[in-house]
């Protein structure tokens, strides 16, 4: 056996790579919950792949055949429920996972320096998984995979001037017709996973390059035995491995009893309207995307001029890419920030989750005013995270009439159109922003507990 | 080899030559596959002109035609919904159409070659769905001064009855008008803005 493994290793790396990444990689000791999203947003993948292999042998992406054949899949394939419910169910448990991930980030500052190219290659493993998601929703071929798509490729088509020829690049046809499921099919099973893939790898390079971010948001490297290991480290293999298989199996858990009880997920997972096949002429009585797109549907419909609507949308997911360069605050954990940081990220992801479950309902006055605070708080986030960057030399009264002042601004823009209820809810809802950018603004201000930022331990606790 | 006697000056130029003529290549080569993406062939000829003969169109009736695999409808409308038409003109977002798209000769009050035919693309302006033609005056769902018209059953966008959008709805232009000609008195070829009528 050791010979086999000189021979390989005098040709290729392999104890190298082993060591490198795993046996001698040192990740800080102090690992918790939020850190099993990581290797399970892997697995995850992994049983897309796999499961999404086995579906192309018996899926066929002609309009005329692919309802007929994920049906097919569904009764006469022996075990092809259960893994086309795998495949369904697993986009979804991807999503969750990866806001999770995402999430742990963003609480314990993992996206800075050093880790700005960690959180970069990330943003785009989070695109390429929202362009897979979207054309595989689509190949089904029921209601919702067309009309859901009619509604995101005309998005394209209010770009000014170029619109029409984007779109219709897109869909190879005038409408959305047997062309774009065929390519909708080739992006989905060859050429979006071929870029997930490699970005997952990069992703991982670049973090072992820098080395983990830990709850603490402390630099374990500066700390190292005379072996040059650091002190709060210990190797991935094998405590992280193990600590890992406790996640999955956790995981899998809550899976397969998705899995087995409610496949469909409520209708969130697997929309009923989908199982209609596809109809040109004639559109469901309402539309919603899937639940993991809603939060940047409803930002999308808060604007009401369409260009400029599907900009905003765009910018939301784009603002999340610059968040490096936002949050210039030396600290990284939440748990030393000062708790006005704290208060932000909690309205922050109260707006993320609102704007996700307005995605999903029918616009009202109420609803839709309350799309529109959400979207604000949403923006204005970024603006109020960066004002914390120095928390005890920031000009707290300026920033807040800047912020406060834009948000006016915007207000008045839409003023005008307003008439009988919508008023009332217009000055109701303005409360959201005003007391948001109160909270975490005027509020560190006056009350110097809320912005005091706690000394950061040179060791990991716990 | 050493060093000595590198014309650095001459191994930039050629470096510059070389990438400009593969960025050159790159992006010829470029044009076959982008090319593929856009409407094959069989996608323009299916996107070719219709004829529709409107001989049995009967007054109020409303037909649908199959164009680029759109909806279009032909509508025959009556002296009545003619005449109900300018009464609506206060409720809508755009009234004289300047911001919505229809050929020129539809750029008028009825959005139609001729007043009595109404040939419009039935898709709604604001996401696409397809709205449901609803004639009657004054129906019950739709409110007492409801004159006929389309109404979108995604999200509640209400157009009269020559597609132009009434104030309230999320659409927020009027239907568009496909380019029509008539090339007899009952043949409309859909698609084709024809000669000079």
């Amino acid at each position: 056996m050791n010979g086999l493994l000189n021979w390989i290793d005098a040709r290729f790396p392999l104890t190298d790579t082993w060591n490198k990444h795993i046996a001698e990689y040192y990740a800080p000791k102090n690992f918790n919950f939020f850190y099993f999203f990581g290797s399970l947003a892997m697995l995850v993948l992994v049983l897309q792949i796999v499961t999404g292999v086995f579906l192309t042998m018996h899926y066929k992406p002609d309009i005329e055949l692919a309802f007929a054949s994920v049906e097919h899949i569904m009764r006469d394939v022996p075990g092809g429920w259960f893994i086309r419910y795998m495949h369904s169910t697993g986009a979804s448990m991807f999503f969750i996972v990866v806001y999770l991930h995402m999430f742990r980030g963003l609480i314990y500052g993992s996206f800075k320096g050093p880790r700005e190219l960690v959180w970069l290659i990330g943003m785009l493993i989070y695109l390429a998984l929202m362009a897979e998601a979207f054309m595989g929703y689509m190949l089904p071929w029921g209601q919702m995979s067309f009309w859901g798509a009619q509604v995101i490729i005309n998005l394209f088509n209010t770009i000014p001037y170029v619109g029409e020829i984007v779109s219709q690049t897109i869909r190879g046809d005038f409408v959305i017709s047997d062309p774009t499921l065929n390519r909708f099919f080739a992006f989905h099973v060859i050429a979006v996973p071929l870029i997930l893939v490699g970005l997952v790898f990069v992703h991982i390079v670049a973090l072992h390059q820098v080395g983990s971010n830990n709850p603490d948001g402390v630099d374990i490297k500066q700390h190292k035995d005379e072996n040059g290991i650091p002190l709060d480290g210990i190797p991935f293999h094998p405590y992280y491995t193990v600590k890992d298989i406790v996640g999955v199996v956790g995981f899998f858990i809550v899976f397969f009893a998705i899995l087995f009880f409610m496949p469909e997920g409520g209708g969130y997972f697997l929309e009923y309207p989908n199982f209609e096949p596809a109809n040109p002429l004639k559109t469901p009585e309402h539309i919603a995307p899937v639940w993991y797109f809603t939060p940047f549907y409803t930002v999308l419909r808060a604007v009401p001029d369409p260009f400029l609507g599907t900009l905003a949308m765009f910018a939301a997911i784009a603002v999340l890419f610059v968040l490096p360069w936002l949050d210039k605050n030396p600290i990284k954990s939440i748990r030393y920030r000062n708790k006005a940081h704290y208060i932000n990220l909690v309205w922050f992801c109260v707006a993320f989750v609102v704007l996700g479950v307005l995605g999903v309902k029918a616009v009202t006055p109420f609803l839709g005013e309350l799309g529109i605070r959400c979207t604000q708080v949403y923006f204005l986030f970024f603006a109020v995270t960066h004002a914390h960057s120095r928390p005890m030399k920031v000009n707290y009264v300026v920033w807040f009439a800047v912020l406060f002042g834009i948000t006016i601004i915007w207000d008045l823009t839409r003023y005008a159109d307003l008439s009988g209820e919508s008023v009332a809810i217009f000055w109701q809802l303005l409360t959201v922003p005003f007391v948001y950018l109160l909270s975490t603004l005027i509020l560190p201000m006056f009350v110097s507990s809320f912005n005091k930022e706690k000394e950061v331990p040179t060791r990991v606790t716990g | 080899m050493a060093d000595t006697g590198v014309d650095k000056k001459r191994r930039r130029f050629l470096i510059g030559a070389t990438s400009a003529v593969g960025a050159v290549g790159v992006g010829a080569i470029a044009v076959p596959f982008i090319g593929s993406l856009t409407p094959s062939a069989r996608a323009l000829a299916a996107g070719a002109p219709v004829e529709v003969d409107i001989d049995k169109v009967e007054a109020g009736q409303l037909i649908r035609v199959i164009w680029r695999g759109k909806p279009v409808w032909v509508v025959n409308r009556t002296d009545e919904m003619l005449t109900a038409l300018p009464t609506v003109n206060p409720k809508l977002k755009d009234p004289t159409s300047l911001a919505s798209i229809q050929p020129e000769y539809a750029t008028n009050e009825n959005r139609s070659r001729k007043d009595q035919y109404l040939i419009m693309v039935g898709i709604c302006t604001h996401l696409g769905c397809s709205p449901t033609y609803r004639p009657e005056v004054a129906a019950a769902d739709l409110g007492a001064d409801w004159v006929g018209g389309f109404y979108c059953p995604c999200h509640g966008s209400r157009f009269d009855l020559a597609g132009r959008v009434i104030k309230g709805s999320p659409a927020g232009t009027n239907m568009t008008v496909p380019p029509h000609y008539y090339k007899t008195d009952s043949l409309i070829r859909i698609g084709e803005d024809g000669v000079a009528a």
